[in-house]
């Protein structure tokens, strides 16, 4: 099948290891994320998601391989080079993230404070914009994190990591710990910032709805490496017991796909 | 059932009390007879009587009929109790919920729980070694860290975040007034209540005008000082951090490409390094305020007599020893209390160990470091 995505990858990892001591995370794995598309990584509980995804945000270092962005090798990057990497993209984390001693109008704001000479009161405008775009009310700005529900705080830290209009986009779990409710919004939450701005998502995640969803693509993690890259329907007849794991819902005993995805579909935006 | 002795299941002619609503346990018949709530909160004495009871062992007939509850604390103690007497159980009329638990706990293989590995006297030794070296070394690596930091704030004094060393100087420094000013008096009247005894000996009251001069300005201004920020400060900075890495706030940060040593390190550092020198100085008033408060009462050398001799006495350098030592203090606590936050590992324990650990750490060394100053300005005459 030909490559609809002319363009370069964003992500590309080649044959990444990364040990701790004698635990093997990863294994000789391989990885691209194509621009402009959402790429979920999913896999079980120690597979090594949140440590591959950390790897992209340099804040691990592999123990080999090769991880490129927006075509540099980061191995080879210096400070400056470093700098201007970080002000392309943005990060949502698992628990939010965000500082506490500021409110959350100013940790919208701090990215554009550390790295722009724009006024104070521009910026405050873009960051209540940028709040708003995230589906908050306008008194969210000016309270603190800790004075926010779980829901709300996730919709903060994404306000956050949207402030600098970044090219590519890392949300780590960003369904954790929320009622279906706010999981929902959430979902639309992603596939609107996705068709605004355009950007290249990676999501971090084991929600299925989330996958079913929002995902282009989905990534398996297993026996240390990508077990599998595809789309979720053709992902739901491949024949690892890994992956299948994924769509087979012991609860109900049908295969997940027949369960979300017809009672769901009809909001779906894309 | 109710002619044996409920409590030890001894056959026994006497009639059980009414009491239906705790366990008990009736031997009768060659069967053991389980009665009552077999639960945590009903079990009552139970557990030790169970102990005294035998059983052969073998194959033995538990019957149920009139057991109420059975929960997996009764469960276990029968378990147990079968085990200990290499007893099977043979379960007759039981309940059918309870049944199936029973089953369940029978069916667990008694595992002993892993012993944790064997750690000789030596291996402990050496793995302490081990670990320490490796944190000096780690200590190194951040001292660059800060210089680095540091540097590139010198060369782009904008990058500097002046209200937050503002505000650590406040909370670091003014809010620690009263205790060290409260401390040093203190220590000031003891130093001269101690030498007073001594001095009067041999009449020479005035020399406690020295002693006390000496003593604070030179040494337990700036030792008591440091050790009291060092309780205030430096957890409190290793504390913060501590707490911000575990919520994720210094990824954050590195993703954003924010510093967090030239957000985080860089104004309390600073910040310290002013402020525990001027804390200093208020000491050695303080302290030596009480010298002079005690020489009146003790000795009875007056406010002027006191304040003569010392302005004529005490020279600058003395002063200027005790602030210059401060600041190294400064420097140190600062230091180890923001590296022993950044090495928190995930957890609100670890938070309190590491707070714990810069508290140690930086009154340890704060001390070493005025021993090596002692050192250093006896072979330099000072």
């Amino acid at each position: 099948m030909a490559d609809a995505n002319p363009r370069p990858p964003v992500i590309e990892m080649r044959q990444v290891c990364t040990r701790f001591g004698s635990h093997v995370v990863h294994a000789d794995l391989d990885l691209e994320v194509r621009q402009g598309e959402i790429l979920a990584i999913a896999g079980g509980s120690g597979s090594g998601k949140s440590v591959l995804l950390r790897e992209m945000i340099l804040l691990q270092r592999p123990t080999s391989g090769t991880v490129r962005l927006f075509g540099e090798d980061i191995a080879t990057l210096d400070e400056a080079g470093r700098l201007r990497l970080r002000q392309r993209w943005g990060v949502m984390f698992q628990r939010g993230g965000l500082f506490s001693a500021l409110t959350v109008r100013e940790n919208v704001g701090l990215p554009m404070r550390e790295h722009s000479e724009l006024e104070d009161a521009l910026i405050d405008s873009i960051a209540d914009w940028k709040i708003s775009l995230t589906g908050l009310p306008p008194e969210a700005a000016t309270k603190m994190p800790d004075e926010l529900s779980g829901g709300m705080l996730k919709r903060a830290s994404l306000a956050r990591a949207i402030a600098l209009d970044p090219e590519l986009l890392f949300l780590d779990e960003p369904t954790s710990g929320l009622d279906p409710a706010s999981s929902a919004g959430v979902d639309e939450l992603i596939l609107r910032t996705h068709a605004l701005f355009g950007l290249t998502i990676v999501i971090v995640t084991h929600d299925l709805d989330l996958l079913w969803q929002v995902a282009d693509r989905v990534a398996v993690l297993g026996e240390g490496k990508v077990l599998a890259i595809d789309t979720m329907e053709a992902l739901s007849h491949h024949a690892h017991p890994i992956v299948r794991g994924y769509f087979l819902d012991p609860r109900a005993g049908k295969t997940a796909a027949a369960t979300t995805h017809d009672k769901e579909t009809p909001w779906k935006t894309r | 059932m109710t002619d044996t002795d409920p409590r030890s299941g001894v056959p026994d002619d006497t009639p059980a009390p009414p009491d239906s609503m705790s366990a008990q346990l009736h031997h009768r018949d060659g069967q053991w007879l389980l009665s009552g709530h077999w639960t945590v909160h009903q079990l009552g004495s139970l557990p030790q009587d169970l102990a005294a009871l035998d059983c052969p062992p073998g194959a033995v007939v538990l019957d149920g009929s009139a057991l109420a509850a059975l929960d997996s604390a009764g469960a276990w103690l029968l378990q147990g109790w079968l085990r200990g007497h290499q007893a099977s159980a043979e379960l007759r009329q039981w309940p059918p919920r309870c049944e199936t638990l029973m089953r369940l706990v029978l069916d667990q293989v008694a595992t002993p729980p892993p012993a944790p590995p064997g750690r000789g006297l030596l291996a402990r030794v050496g793995r302490a070694t081990a670990d320490a070296a490796l944190q000096a070394v780690a200590l190194l690596h951040f001292v660059g860290e800060v210089a680095m930091a540091g540097a590139s704030t010198l060369r782009h004094p904008g990058r500097m975040r002046w209200r937050a060393m503002q505000r650590n100087i406040q909370l670091g420094g003014f809010d620690a007034l009263p205790i060290i000013g409260i401390t040093s008096f203190l220590l000031g009247v003891v130093v001269a209540y101690q030498g007073a005894d001594q001095l009067r000996h041999y009449g020479a009251n005035i020399f406690v005008v020295d002693l006390v001069g000496y003593a604070m300005l030179r040494e337990f201004a700036p030792l008591m000082s440091a050790i009291i920020i060092a309780g205030r400060s430096g957890s409190a900075y290793a504390a913060q951090i501590g707490t911000m890495v575990v919520t994720e706030e210094v990824d954050a940060m590195r993703t954003m490409a924010i510093d967090p040593i030239e957000l985080l390190v860089l104004p309390k550092l600073l910040a310290l390094a002013v402020a525990l020198p001027l804390l200093t100085v208020f000491a050695d008033l303080a302290g030596v305020f009480g010298g002079m408060v005690m020489a009146r009462s003790q000795l009875g050398i007056g406010f002027h007599e006191f304040i003569d001799r010392f302005g004529r006495e005490m020279q600058g350098a003395t002063l200027l020893i005790g602030v210059g030592k401060s600041l190294v203090f400064a420097v140190v606590i600062a230091t180890i209390g923001c590296f022993q936050g950044f090495r928190t590992r995930g957890s609100a324990d670890s938070v309190g160990r590491q707070t714990t650990t810069s508290v140690v750490q930086s009154i340890f060394l704060v001390i070493v470091a005025d021993a090596l100053f002692s050192i250093a300005f006896n072979m330099l005459g000072l």
